[in-house]
């Protein structure tokens, strides 16, 4: 450690706004949040000082930082990053800025508490991706299970216990078999070299018999499949996704499901592929099932968040598809479609709980019009209802498009069937669009030239859009709907030029990871590069 | 002249961005002038482009940046002007320029008028790029991009549920066929290991000729999509639910001729495959008869002028599936005059009767609004074929080349189009512009447009009726020896005076056929359209109700697709995937319920069961290491 440790002061740097809200008793609900904000911007900071000092040509991990702490059995302090983990982590230190602003008002009781998680949950998250040794890692992995299933289950809405008990099972399930797999990869290593480490790096170099990686690799597997999720093992995603409030599930979406993809690439790929390699054919047919699965089954929902949370489990399909096809532009496609979903889903559910704050309901069917009284609200999901629907020139489509084609170069009958998801995105997007941002309020007659009244004149009675029968008195009517305020413009800003950024020019982003993913692919003949 | 190539696309894409961003609060109207120059200066450069293609008959390009650096997939960013390119970059300036100045007068006073004129040059933008993109993949991020501005613009008046709805679907349809369209650049670049047109078309031979065929089908199959081709052309009629100079400009004179223009860009491919050309020109005869059937039964005057255009673009591919390149986008060209000039006709028409699109509450309109009857009946005229207008030469010729090629069955089925064509084409005119009137008078006062409104339609109609002099004689007109640089290997047929001659008369003969039997029909009145109608019956009602296609997918595809998805989500996901997580959590529940007596809570007793578990596989790893699996 001979220059600044950057990484540790990015991972803490929310630690420390967390113990300064707990230890301040009787801090005004304000004070609070500008502590966090204060201190989730100075981690966005030293990420960036991390960007610059990254070496882009170097395929090793940098930045590099060890601390011995318990040696004989392999425990150390580790952490580093390379162009695998450098953009995941740029996209956590910023979600977590944009979560917390996204809180501001949204969030009015238990502020101390829910900041104190929020702080908590970004430690954990970019701990996750920095950490080179397992033992860490998986304490980072559990750190972030905890305040997640808080955030659901304190700050949610009406069903939140269920949803929050949900998420916690599912995902501990799948650490429990992680941890179960971590001592035997270090039990395995030390038995072939004499040596107990629990670096990922060294562990890499070990030698583990077929039938061995098998199941070590199975156990891993399913931790990271739960958390991507991979189907069959979603179902805790819509719920959790429907009860957290709006910036859990920013952050559910835009980092927690991508721990997943980043674990398969950062131990199962580089310490079993041989076993990779085995279950890659069982895998992609996973996958090709969460892509179409997923987009199917948004199709019939009602709630606009659960819409996006089953469109995630289409658009995370792309992750697996990608790695898993081992090839340049599966990773590259794997990579951007992690990035991208993060941006745009993220920017989704903002753009939910913008309507859900003045509404107080999800319901598709109590909206409509929204165009006419929140044109810039209209602008922003227009675009981010391309780029979740593939459109050319946003970032979605880059990230998919390589994955569909590494996978049709491998598999060619799995590419061509996701390529189906480009008609049922775009079918259950606009088929939401429609009815939440265009048309008109339940209930609202047609305007005076709408062609819809000359036709009702002719042969019906004036025909009534929406279900008026079930209007409730309770309801908030859309049109009376405020547009989005400027801090809800400044956190969806920096979302739509990096989403439009990366559509048009995603060769920056992939120099970056480029020499990380050669590395990564070496073992499995590097095709494609 | 190369080195401000991109300065052709820049400009439409600077305007669309700033009207739409400062549109709302700061430029207002004044957004629309900013569009219409913006097209203009493209218009101004596209013209010396097109002249040096002329002369050095060379094509020019321009490299921009590397889009997706992917390990061996590189895609650049490179524009790219042959001679095919250099008369769509004319076509679409020059009747985008024209559409915009009309739209002045058309949208004026309409409160989003700011974003209508961002969406038209970001259009243009889109087109150009198409237009000009070096590989395939870069032609497919502008064919979707203008496809968004399809979906912006059929939706622009987003609150009606009909627009609404119309955009939605022309998207998802124009996407059904994007999935073949990408599949086959996908199957281009795992086939030649490029997707640049110049790499691909160096080493078409190179592959088997079954893939070179799946290749070509699966173009097609985007084709079929853009250009509203047999069976997914049920968006283009819809997507009148757009203002009618949207209509002109995308869903006539260019972006639904993409289709057209990919299969002329691919030529190369395209022409090597006997069988998919085969497909291609059945798809095509087939989309045109059908569409002309239901044009003669509407009676939305937008409407027919939208079947009229399917029918065309049928025409233009059973052209190119022919072998008749060169007329397909001679075809092409001029259509784009005539057509654009219907639209706006017909948006004119509709101006003046305030928003009335019905031609039953029409008739006698010659009188009220004669720029717009004189330069709709040359728009008419050329889309019937009437000699010497410019839809006559372009469709004779396409014709000519079903017998040229022998391709007899088609060219009688062209023939009856054609007398189709003619039937709808009158019945619009003499609906609209004579006989009696039947609106009522207290209620609709009908005017002639503004002069910005008029003055587009007599250049147009300027264009429709001579723009197929360049064409002239046919197969060996000033253009064809122009355009055939662009088809290398292509060469052009030696037709004997006589059979021009022939050709030319039968074609006449049926087009004045029409028009007599509906100047009988709807001014003397002495024949009865509905009596026909009548003695048609069945298919009268067949034309008439769209041939039942959209009925049939949604009887077929979209309620059974709904019903799998709710099937999906209510069982699949809600009992069997939760059904066994819960009973997998009920058993875990149950047998520590038989340890408990200390534990308390409901995540406790979950955790402590796990956490043993867990403590007992590690435990026995710890003692019999990495055995236990071996």
């Amino acid at each position: 450690m001979d220059s600044l440790p950057i990484l540790s002061l990015m991972t803490y740097s929310p630690l420390v706004g967390a113990l300064i809200i707990l230890f301040w008793v009787n801090a005004p609900a304000n004070a609070v949040r500008w502590i966090a904000l204060i201190a989730a911007s100075v981690s966005l900071v030293f990420s960036l000082i991390m960007l610059a000092m990254f070496d882009r040509s170097d395929s090793g991990m940098q930045l590099q930082e060890t601390f011995r702490w318990l040696p004989d059995v392999g425990i150390e302090y580790y952490l580093g990053v390379d162009g695998i983990s450098v953009p995941l982590v740029i996209l956590t230190t910023m979600l977590v800025v944009i979560a917390i602003l996204a809180s501001w008002d949204a969030i009015q009781h238990r502020v101390r508490e829910y900041m104190i998680v929020m702080l908590l949950l970004a430690t954990g998250m970019i701990g996750v991706f920095v950490s080179l040794n397992l033992f860490l890692f998986y304490i980072f992995w559990e750190v972030v299970l905890i305040p997640m299933a808080l955030m659901i289950g304190i700050w949610g809405s009406a069903n939140r216990i269920y949803a929050a008990v949900k998420f916690f099972l599912y995902t501990l399930a799948g650490s429990l078999l992680m941890l179960v797999a971590i001592v035997a990869t270090y039990q395995s290593y030390f038995e072939q070299t004499g040596e107990r480490t629990l670096s990922v790096l060294q562990l890499s170099q070990g030698d583990y018999g077929t039938n061995f990686q098998m199941w070590v690799f199975l156990a891993f597997f399913f931790a990271f499949a739960i958390k991507i999720p991979l189907w069959p093992f979603h179902t805790w995603l819509p719920d959790a996704h429907v009860e957290a409030p709006t910036a859990g599930s920013v952050l559910l979406a835009g980092v927690l499901l991508k721990m997943g993809g980043y674990g398969l690439m950062r131990f199962n790929l580089p310490m079993f592929p041989d076993a990779a390699e085995a279950f890659a054919p069982l895998i992609i047919v996973l996958s090709v099932i969460a892509i179409i699965y997923g987009a199917l089954v948004a199709l019939v929902q009602t709630d606009l968040k659960k819409l996006i949370a089953y469109s995630s489990v289409s658009h995370m399909g792309f992750v697996t598809l990608g790695i898993f096809a081992f090839n340049a532009q599966g990773m590259y496609g794997a990579m951007i479609v992690m990035i991208s979903h993060g941006l745009v889903t993220g920017a989704l559910f903002l753009l939910v709980g913008v309507v859900y704050h003045r509404a107080h309901t999800r319901a598709i069917e109590k909206f409509g019009g929204l165009a006419t009284n929140m044109p810039i609200y209209a602008s922003f999901f227009g675009l981010f209802m391309f780029a979740s629907l593939g459109l050319p020139g946003l970032s979605g489509f880059v990230g998919e498009f390589l994955a569909i084609l590494a996978a049709f170069r491998e598999y060619p009958i799995a590419g061509i069937i996701s390529m189906a998801v480009v008609v049922l995105s775009a079918w259950y997007m606009m088929w939401m669009f429609q009815r939440v941002v265009w048309q008109r309020a339940p209930g609202e007659p047609p305007d005076h030239d709408d062609p819809e009244l000359k036709l009702a004149g002719s042969e019906a009675p004036p025909k009534v859009a929406g279900g008026s029968g079930d209007h409730h008195h309770e309801d908030v009517d859309p049109r009376t709907l405020s547009d989005v305020n400027a801090k809800e413009i400044l956190t969806l800003v920096p979302l739509a030029l990096l989403t439009i950024w990366i559509g048009v020019h995603p060769g920056p982003f992939m120099e970056l990871m480029q020499p990380a993913l050669e590395a990564l692919l070496e073992p499995f003949g590097g095709s494609g590069f | 002249m190369s080195s401000w190539l991109f300065l052709i696309p820049l400009l439409p894409l600077a305007a669309a961005v700033i009207n739409f961003i400062l549109g709302r609060w700061f430029l207002q109207h004044a957004s629309q002038w900013l569009a219409t120059l913006a097209v203009a200066g493209s218009f101004i450069l596209s013209i010396p482009v097109f002249l040096e293609i002329v002369s050095d008959e060379q094509a020019i390009s321009q490299h921009l940046y590397t889009w997706i650096p992917a390990g061996d997939f590189d895609i650049p960013v490179t524009l790219f002007v042959d001679q095919l390119t250099a008369t769509m970059l004319l076509v679409v300036t020059g009747v985008g320029l024209l559409v915009h100045i009309y739209s002045i007068g058309y949208m004026h006073g309409d409160p989003g008028i700011y974003r209508f004129f961002s969406y038209l040059p970001l259009f243009v933008f889109s087109m150009l790029m198409l237009v000009m993109a070096n590989n395939f993949l870069v032609l497919f991020v502008f064919w979707e991009a203008v496809g968004l501005c399809s979906f912006l613009l059929i939706g622009f008046w987003y609150r009606r549920r009909s627009a609404a709805s119309a955009a939605k679907k022309a998207f998802i349809v124009n996407r059904v066929g994007d999935f073949g369209f990408g599949i086959g650049i996908l199957l281009i670049f795992v086939t030649y290991g490029t997707i640049e047109y110049a790499g691909v078309f160096d080493m078409v031979g190179d592959a088997s000729q079954t893939t070179i065929t799946v290749i070509a089908l699966l173009l097609f199959t985007g084709a079929i999509g853009k250009s509203a081709q047999l069976p997914l052309f049920v968006w283009l009629p819809d997507a009148m639910e757009g203002p009618t100079p949207v209509s002109a400009l995308i869903h006539a004179a260019t972006m639904v001729t993409a289709g057209i223009f990919v299969l002329a860009r691919a030529y190369p491919v395209v022409s090597q495959s006997a069988d998919a050309m085969m497909v291609i020109s059945i798809v095509g005869i087939a989309t045109a008869f059908v569409a002309a059937t239901i044009a003669v039964t509407q009676y939305d005057i937008k409407k027919v002028v939208a079947y009229s255009t399917v029918s065309q673009l049928g025409f233009m591919a059973f052209a190119i599936g022919t072998g008749a390149w060169i007329a397909a986008i001679f075809h092409l060209v001029t259509h784009a005059f005539f057509k654009g000039l219907l639209f706006l006709g017909a948006g004119s028409v509709i101006h003046g009767m305030h928003e009335e699109q019905d031609m039953r509450k029409m008739g006698g309109l010659k009188k009220y609004m004669p720029i717009t009857y004189w330069t709709f009946l040359i728009g008419a005229a050329a889309n019937a074929g009437i000699i010497p207008l410019a839809g006559f030469w372009s469709k004779d010729e396409i014709i000519l080349g079903t017998w040229l090629y022998d391709h007899t069955v088609i060219m009688v089925i062209a023939f009856i189009t054609a007398f189709f064509t003619s039937l709808y084409m009158f019945r619009a005119v003499f609906m609209t512009f004579h006989g009696e009137e039947r609106f009522n008078p207290d209620e609709v006062h009908p005017h002639e447009s503004p002069r910005i409104m008029t003055i587009p339609l007599i250049v147009l109609a300027v264009f429709a009726a001579t723009i197929g002099f360049i064409g002239f004689p046919p197969e060996d007109g000033w253009f064809h020896h122009f355009l055939i640089n662009a088809f290398p290997g292509l060469t052009l047929p030696d037709v004997a005076w006589s059979t021009i001659f022939i050709f030319a008369g039968i074609s006449t003969l049926i087009a004045l056929s029409g028009l007599f039997i509906q100047y009988m029909a709807y001014v003397k009145k002495s024949i009865s359209p509905a009596g026909i109608a009548g003695l048609l019956g069945p298919l009268y009602k067949l034309a008439a109700n769209r041939w039942y296609l959209d009925e049939i997918y949604d009887v077929l595809i979209v309620r059974p697709l709904v019903a799998f998805s709710m099937f999906l989500w209510r069982f699949v996901d809600a009992q069997v995937i939760d059904g066994t997580v819960n009973g997998v959590a009920t058993l875990v529940t149950y047998t520590s319920q038989q340890w408990r007596k200390a534990q308390t809570g409901l995540i406790a007793n979950y955790v402590f069961a796990i956490a043993l578990g867990a403590i007992i596989i590690i435990g026995a790893f710890m003692i019999f290491g990495s055995n236990l699996f071996q």
